[in-house]
């Protein structure tokens, strides 16, 4: 049994208004040190296989066809 | 032949009634509901994708949708020529489909915005617009959160070098790259929009540019 942890966030060219207004709160909390703030989805699931070779094959099938969308979204996880 | 609808039922969808009732009591138009666990359109000649939260937008709006099983066969006979209208919630399955160039992202604001709003038709030939003039300007409620088009450059010179915008927001409400509001794909037999012709069909109601787009589409089934 695998663990899959899987982060999906919006891609670098894409405006992230809601990271932006995170950020701008943060900013008025005092934390003026941070930038670049971006708002991602983190996912987590449990991989019945063998070998990290199939988790990995499995995770990378279900993050191209359903867990992102490409247009608009980079993924990437790790298998432990 | 004359017009066979199916307006499309995923859990979630909430403008299936009305695109529905424009259909079948205001156009006349032969008119039946398909449970996304469907797996055929049956003998419908133009499938409606209506507006709502299919799946809860869970994930990303539309991205459940897409691999319902109704969605099978919708994508092959869209593949095949006929006729598929997105609205709202179907527009974003579209894309998810890949039916549809682009995607739909959260409002630039960040709001879901529900008024009515200007649009003007970028094209007039084609069946979904053959009842409008070329640059005129109609009135359609928009009701989303997600409805702010994005495609990359490419896309986008494509889109317009194929005269396949067909609705653009004279005041962009939520940040829809070049202000489309409204597409179809090169072979012309899909329209995806953000805004609800449906919700703009009843005079009772004080709007009826809506009906002029979904009756023109029933009409080209005669």
């Amino acid at each position: 049994m695998f663990t899959a942890k899987i982060k999906v966030t919006l891609r670098k060219t894409i405006l992230d208004p809601q990271g932006k207004t995170v950020e701008h709160s943060l900013k008025s909390l005092g934390y003026d040190k941070i930038s670049n703030t971006r708002i991602g989805k983190y996912i987590e699931m449990k991989i019945d296989v063998n070998s990290k070779e199939e988790a990995t094959v499995i995770a990378e099938e279900s993050c191209r066809r359903l867990l992102s969308n490409p247009v608009m979204e980079d993924y990437e996880f790790e298998i432990t | 032949m004359s017009a066979k609808v199916g307006v499309v039922v995923f859990p979630g969808s909430n403008c299936d009634h009305d695109a529905y009732f424009v259909f079948k009591e205001l156009i006349k138009a032969d008119t039946k509901f398909l449970w996304h666990k469907e797996g055929s359109i049956g003998d419908r000649n133009i499938i409606i994708l209506p507006g709502g939260f299919s799946y809860g937008d869970y994930l990303r709006c539309g991205a459940i949708s897409r691999f319902s099983n109704i969605m099978q066969d919708v994508v092959r006979f869209a593949n095949n020529g006929g006729i598929v209208i997105g609205i709202c919630n179907g527009f974003q399955i579209l894309c998810e489909s890949g039916l549809l160039p682009g995607t739909l992202l959260r409002n630039i604001n960040l709001k879901f915005i529900c008024k009515t709003v200007s649009l003007k038709v970028e094209n007039n030939k084609s069946i979904f617009t053959g009842n409008f003039g070329i640059k005129e300007d109609i009135n359609i409620p928009i009701a989303h959160g997600e409805g702010n088009y994005f495609c990359d450059d490419d896309t986008l010179t494509d889109l317009i070098s194929n005269n396949q915008i067909l609705f653009r927001y004279n005041d962009n409400p939520n940040g829809s790259i070049y202000d489309i509001a409204g597409i179809q794909n090169i072979k012309r037999n899909i329209l995806g929009m953000m805004p609800h012709p449906e919700r703009a069909s009843y005079e009772e109601l004080g709007n009826t540019d809506g009906i002029r787009l979904l009756n023109g589409v029933a009409e080209s089934m005669n």
